[in-house]
């Protein structure tokens, strides 16, 4: 029979193939896309050509820009992804999301702290302010949100952090209201966009990426034990308080992260980890991974999107993704049981 | 015994429509209270006779154009919209049944500043055409909101209610960013006012909508208090009393979501009032009354007071919804915590 629990062992999902094909295509179409489409749309031709050759051609230093633009976009989408499917399993919660739990709002009031009070300006000191921020604010709404009889369930997570969300937002405001230099600069930051970032951003944000994804690759299979319930976890050898402190953080920091170089982009992580689950189920060592990949797809095409909607300027993708995000929440509202809300 | 015993009952009442009177009678005298204090105070001060002289129609240098173009608006959009927050709030909660329902939970107020932004920024329309947009946009709203929770489970849910919210409002809050980002410069203050709430700005002519509406509507909130007490024994109580439920119900919450949506409309949403009144008015009424009015002279007060701290307590002026933020929040996370303790979800 040991050959039976071998099998079982390396049991892939039923579509995981096809899926992850099918993602890593959508993935290829997407950057293509992201490169092609914009103020200017450029033509395959001029695509390859600008990539190959002539690096001097007008269309060449668009597409410089365009590729890094599409980088950026996918790590956030990655970062953004995992640390939705982590936030969800270690809350056992499918309504989990940075932006619902207030996360994204408590890296903004710090941020803005940072500007007006120590008067930082670049990425490199964003981030700190921003995981603080994150760090702080997870830890507090989900310590009201469990608080009472059955845990921590969705709706009482979900209400703990509209209400932080309410707090903070309404403390930065206050703190901007006075200094109109940062509520210029805060304002564009606050919608959450792509275009802004620079390499510079981008190599203090991989540090980060690469941590976090470590992090949530290497504790999957206990997060799966996990899903069967605190005791069973315990049973087969897990330690779960080291095990959530160690996946809600690198959930934390991959969305803070996140937050500190594009600004507070909602929705991707509750979107993608939604859309793998109902395809490959809820194996986090498949989920985790195809998060990651359909993150990135998913906020590529809204950034690509919101390009063309947007056209000549750029619709940001803060704006995009909430409006493909919430649809999923309220569905998610509506197919929940009254029990389990 | 029997006499002696309904001898109780009707001085018991008695008491109870005594303190309801009193209070209301302190509620409405503290609101004129603060409505002089926004009268006479601003960059200068302007003694009583002269406020006075002026909204007789007299001219004074300086004084005139303070008083009716500055404080009078600013001052009757305070009473006027933080009467409708703060009435319609009570009138979500009691029909509800539950402390979080709010305007702002149920996401009227968050349509409602969506449509006017959009208005204001991309048509540039008239007063008149911002407020019928809000409005409308505000019952849409609450309408698609009700539907999508209803849809959803055979029996209504509170929470399929808030969490429909929550992500509707995650859509009209996205809108209102966005437009922010694409508005001119010089609207941005305007804008302000539609994620904060504030009375800044208001003109004369904005007005008469919203205090129109409330002379009509706030009566009939008030009418039918009696049949909203008897709702809250439940939906069987209160038929086999003699009321028509989903009458009262339908005709009770268009005109609460009508005066919140047109309230919005002029100031923006100003935080928490539609949460605080309610809970306050029947803390100090108390039980076994109908306490709309005290409800909506709670919140009346409410905005009044905080536009008057965010002007003069601090060296810069902040608008009034951000004080009613900061006053409002940490009660909702106590409530939450309440809540949670007594596991009500």
């Amino acid at each position: 029979m040991g050959s039976t629990s071998m099998e079982r062992g390396t049991y892939l999902p039923k579509h995981f193939i096809a899926v992850l094909v099918v993602s890593l295509v959508l993935l290829m179409l997407c950057i293509l896309a992201s490169i092609m489409f914009g103020a200017r749309p450029l033509s395959l031709q001029e695509v390859i050509e600008g990539l190959m050759q002539n690096p001097d051609s007008s269309a060449a230093s668009i597409i410089q820009k365009r590729v890094l633009r599409t980088i950026f976009c996918l790590c956030c989408g990655i970062a953004l992804g995992i640390s939705g499917a982590l936030m969800q399993s270690v809350t056992r919660n499918p309504i989990a999301d940075p932006s619902i739990l207030g996360v994204n709002t408590g890296a903004a009031l710090f941020v803005v702290c940072g500007m007006v009070f120590f008067q930082i300006s670049t990425a490199n000191q964003y981030i700190w302010f921003a995981l603080a921020g994150s760090v702080i604010t997870s830890v507090f709404v989900f310590g009201i949100g469990s608080m009472g009889r059955g845990g921590a369930t969705p709706l009482k997570l979900v209400l703990a952090g509209a209400a932080t969300t309410a707090a903070l937002s309404s403390l930065t405001t206050a703190i901007m209201i006075p200094r109109s230099y940062v509520m210029d600069q805060f304002r564009f930051w606050q919608v959450g966009s792509v275009g802004a970032g620079t390499w510079n951003s981008l190599t203090t944000f991989i540090p980060f990426l690469v941590v976090g994804v470590i992090v949530a690759l290497i504790s999957a299979p206990a997060l799966n034990a996990l899903a069967l319930g605190d005791e069973v976890a315990t049973g087969l050898g897990v330690k779960t308080g080291l095990l959530r402190f160690f996946a809600a953080f690198a959930g934390v920091i991959l969305c803070g992260a996140t937050t500190a170089v594009a600004g507070p982009i909602g929705f991707i992580g509750l979107l993608a980890t939604h859309v793998i689950r109902l395809i490959v189920g809820s194996d986090q060592r498949w989920l985790i991974p195809l998060s990651a990949i359909s993150g990135a797809v998913i906020l590529t095409i809204s950034d690509v999107l919101g390009r063309i909607i947007g056209r000549p300027g750029e619709l940001e993708v803060g704006v995009l993704t909430a409006f493909i995000g919430a649809p999923i929440l309220i569905i998610l509202a509506m197919k929940a049981k009254v029990r389990s809300l | 015994m029997k006499i002696h015993s309904i001898d109780y009952v009707i001085a018991g009442r008695l008491q109870r429509r005594r303190r309801w009177m009193l209070v209301t009678a302190l509620l409405a005298a503290l609101a004129c209270c603060l409505c002089v204090a926004v009268l006479l105070l601003g960059n200068t001060f302007y003694p009583l006779p002269v406020v006075i002289s002026v909204l007789m129609g007299e001219e004074i240098k300086g004084a005139t154009f303070a008083i009716e173009t500055i404080r009078l608006p600013r001052m009757l959009a305070g009473l006027f919209a933080g009467f409708a927050f703060g009435i319609a709030g009570y009138v979500f909660q009691t029909i509800l049944r539950n402390p979080l329902a709010n305007p702002n939970v149920i996401g009227i107020t968050s349509g409602s500043s969506a449509a006017a932004v959009y208005c204001i920024i991309v048509l540039q329309s008239s007063k008149a055409v911002i407020s019928i947009a809000s409005v409308a946009a505000g019952l849409v709203t609450v309408v698609v909101i009700y539907m999508l929770a209803r849809v959803g489970g055979n029996t209504f849910s509170i929470g399929r209610l808030v969490l429909v919210g929550i992500g509707i409002q995650a859509m009209c809050n996205s809108i209102v960013t966005y437009l922010l980002l694409i508005g001119k410069e010089h609207d941005l203050p305007a804008a302000i006012r539609w994620i904060t709430g504030s009375l800044n700005g208001v003109k004369l002519d904005e007005l008469p909508v919203l205090m129109i509406s409330s002379f009509i509507l706030v009566p009939l909130i008030y009418i039918l208090g009696r049949p909203l007490m008897m709702l809250e024994l439940g939906e069987q109580m209160a038929t086999t009393l003699g009321v028509r439920t989903d009458l009262t119900r339908v005709l009770l919450i268009v005109s609460a979501v009508f005066l919140v949506a047109i309230a919005t409309s002029i100031t923006g949403p100003i935080a928490s009032i539609a949460l605080l009144s309610g809970p306050i008015a029947n803390r100090l009424v108390g039980a076994g009354n109908s306490n709309s009015i005290a409800a909506g002279l709670v919140g009346a007060n409410i905005v009044l007071a905080a536009d008057l701290i965010g002007q003069f307590a601090f060296t810069t002026k902040y608008p009034a919804g951000i004080i009613t933020a900061i006053i409002g929040a940490p009660y909702l996370l106590l409530l939450l915590i309440q809540m949670n303790r007594r596991g009500d979800f």
